[in-house]
């Protein structure tokens, strides 16, 4: 995790609010630094995690988090993260028949139906162990990234659909949080890709959105975060708080500054 | 050569033997490796894997590169590309370049020994291999491939060393046939690849027109049946030859080069570049998706290129790019304005890096040049930065105020959306 982001965002790994669906979104830029920020603030913070991880292997995410000083393979064993590695899995689903239900299912499927297979899995990675122990403080589902799964043939009402359903698991019945990662493509109109950010942009409570410069590519800030904190249920005429700050990505952390402030400039 | 000095023993002793197979022409090995590729190959392997022949680790994060056949290209991607990933080339108008780079990346593959998966709809993968360009070979190298290898009165072996002495007891790296050590090599395009070199290779081809089925006895999943069947067959290679190490006879250390040309035109059954709205939209991500899973899990690299202009729907286009990992968009001038134009006529194209991925890091090697051109020589590719001729007239004459930022698909990645406007800037 980034200090400088759990200070912006104004939490720590021992207080950590839950309940919450944070939307991370990036357009024009990589957002993916975001995603391992949360993984290994979660990860530190003693929660239970489920990552479904579509883009990169797990070494990818297991290099960057020793960096980030969280090892994901010690997690791994010890049951506190459930990992779904959706590159290695779509090979397994695609060439040979399942016998029961993968939570890829729809890879092998013509007609895009709906990702019940996959909340399943979910659901099962994060339900509380059985003896009533708390053994982790709160359950994660962490998701990168929701735009491949229009990708793969899902509709854009399918994921929203999957989405509300985890909602109602880990959100308001586990008293837990939801991450997911989201491409904004701009100018591309992908009608479906809009339809699922704005549909999600509404149910956020907490909304991260990176972006490119707008003057073009420079070496010393790679872009603007604007953070929106958000109330979904409280009426509109209660302001969200909006703030945006310029980011340069290093080595093994993310330096944030204000607009205009980088230290390359002063 | 002092890591080769001291290091004894040992087998697992990484540093060794990359400085062993290094010979002269690395600069960039240290006796301290990290660990080999991000392919999940059984850690025993993990050692010997740097010592395959024409991969080297990067320098930023250990990743196993293999050359793309253009050293220019090579140093624009941070050093090569990482095994396991996929390189899309968005192709020139007239598939002029994009098959050019195709070769090369086969050539370079031919060189090093890596076994060739080479899939088109248009070509014979035969064909295709017959007409790869010619190496360029050093003068020594060109004496040693008439001669016997060990022929121990090369003229090196004369020259006592004083100083170094204990050096001179090692034994001699003798080169190959081609010097195989390096990293990268040029080619040339008059001369073809010497036919000893092509049947010396391994390769597998897949020519779609042949493998087309009356009969489709496959469960019917959103593929198009010509990405079902190319997808059977890279897993089925991939497994019989033992590339991601499950296939408990065949230990394989080498690289699976795949080449796949024009992914996504009509001939390969697939409708995106002819209309708009679609029935399959999804077969191209979908394929795309599945390959990838496959090279992350084996020792392969893969080359596709890809007629994007073609393509109707930009939204496919930006879908792509994301399920791609290394992503180079070529622009020829041949047929355009730009031809003629003052500007340019240096140069026969533009070359734009659209992504370059993260691996195993939060950074990633980025070229501050934004606006690259190539230029096409017999025996070279060379990609430079785009450098505008001095305007020497009297009168403010130059032709490119008439050419604004049209498209922000020109910018490379980390660029805003509002860096691409339709104003020129006057200054």
């Amino acid at each position: 995790m980034f200090p400088e982001l759990n200070n912006l965002l104004n939490t720590t790994p021992d207080r950590v609010e839950q309940g919450k669906l944070t939307l991370l979104c990036d357009a024009k830029t990589d957002g993916s630094f975001l995603v391992h920020h949360f993984l290994s603030f979660y990860l530190k913070a003693n929660c239970k995690v489920c990552f479904v991880a579509l883009i990169q292997s797990f070494s990818h995410y297991n290099i960057v988090g020793q960096k980030l000083g969280v090892s994901l393979t010690a997690a791994r064993e010890c049951g506190q993260l459930v990992f779904l590695e959706g590159l290695k899995s779509s090979v397994d689903v695609f060439f040979r028949a399942q016998a029961e239900p993968h939570p890829l299912q729809f890879l092998r499927e013509a007609d895009a139906g709906n990702l019940q297979p996959l909340y399943e899995f979910v659901r099962e990675a994060l339900k509380p162990a059985d003896d009533g122990q708390a053994a982790w403080r709160c359950p994660v589902l962490l998701v990168d990234d929701l735009s491949v799964l229009l990708s793969l043939g899902m509709g854009a009402v399918a994921v929203l659909d999957f989405i509300h359903y985890c909602r109602a698991a880990v959100c308001w019945e586990q008293k837990g949080n939801i991450v997911a990662l989201v491409h904004d493509s701009g100018d591309a109109e992908d009608e479906e890709n809009d339809i699922l950010l704005n549909g999600l942009s509404h149910q956020s409570h907490l909304i991260l959105r990176a972006e490119g410069l707008a003057t073009g590519f420079c070496r010393d800030v790679h872009g603007q975060l604007k953070i929106l904190w958000r109330t979904p249920s409280q009426p509109a005429a209660q302001r969200d708080r909006s703030l945006t700050y310029q980011y340069k990505i290093q080595d093994k952390s993310v330096s944030f500054f204000a607009k205009g402030m980088s230290p390359a400039i002063l | 050569m002092a890591a080769a000095a001291t290091c004894g023993t040992g087998a697992g002793n990484k540093g060794c033997t990359a400085a062993a197979a290094a010979a002269a022409g690395k600069n960039n090995v240290t006796s301290f490796q990290r660990k080999g590729p991000r392919a999940s190959v059984p850690d025993s392997g993990c050692a010997r894997l740097v010592s395959i022949a024409g991969t080297r680790p990067s320098v930023r994060n250990g990743q196993l590169l293999v050359s793309t056949g253009l050293p220019a290209l090579d140093q624009l991607l941070g050093g090569g590309l990482a095994v396991g990933t996929v390189l899309l080339i968005e192709e020139d108008k007239y598939n002029i370049y994009s098959s050019l780079l195709f070769k090369y990346f086969l050539a370079e593959g031919v060189i090093n020994g890596h076994t060739l998966l080479v899939a088109s709809a248009k070509e014979d993968p035969a064909d295709i291999l017959q007409e790869l360009p010619a190496p360029l070979l050093d003068d020594n190298c060109k004496k040693d491939f008439d001669e016997d290898v060990c022929n121990p009165k090369t003229p090196e072996s004369n020259i006592k060393m004083k100083i170094a002495w204990r050096y001179q007891l090692l034994p001699k790296m003798e080169p190959g046939p081609v010097s195989s050590s390096r990293f990268g090599h040029y080619y040339d395009l008059s001369k073809r690849m010497p036919q000893e070199l092509i049947e010396a290779s391994k390769w597998h081809g897949f020519f779609f027109p042949e493998k087309l089925s009356p009969t489709l006895n496959i469960e019917p999943c959103s593929l198009t049946h010509g990405y079902i069947k190319l997808l059977q067959f890279i897993q089925n290679v991939i497994y019989e030859e033992g590339f991601d190490g499950s296939n408990p006879q065949k230990k394989q250390k080498n690289i699976l080069r795949i080449g796949i040309q024009n992914l996504g035109s009509p001939l390969w059954g697939d409708d995106i570049c002819c209309t708009e709205n679609c029935d399959n939209s999804h077969s191209l991500t979908k394929f795309l998706y599945v390959l990838r899973g496959l090279l992350r899990t084996s020792l392969s690299a893969c080359i596709i290129t890809m007629p994007t202009h073609l393509i109707q729907n930009k939204a496919i286009i930006a879908r792509v790019t994301n399920l791609s990992d290394t992503v180079v968009g070529l622009e020829s001038f041949i047929g355009s304005e730009r031809e003629t134009n003052p500007l340019y006529k240096d140069y026969h194209g533009l070359i734009h890096i659209r992504q370059i991925p993260r691996l195993n890091n939060l950074i990633y090697d980025v070229s501050d040049v934004k606006d690259l051109a190539f230029k096409l020589k017999r025996k070279l590719f060379t990609i430079e930065r785009l450098h505008l001729p001095p305007d020497l007239s009297d009168t403010v004459s130059r032709s490119s105020k008439q050419i604004p930022a049209a498209s922000s698909r020109l910018l490379g990645p980390d660029c805003g959306v509002m860096a691409g406007g339709r104003k020129h800037l006057d200054f």
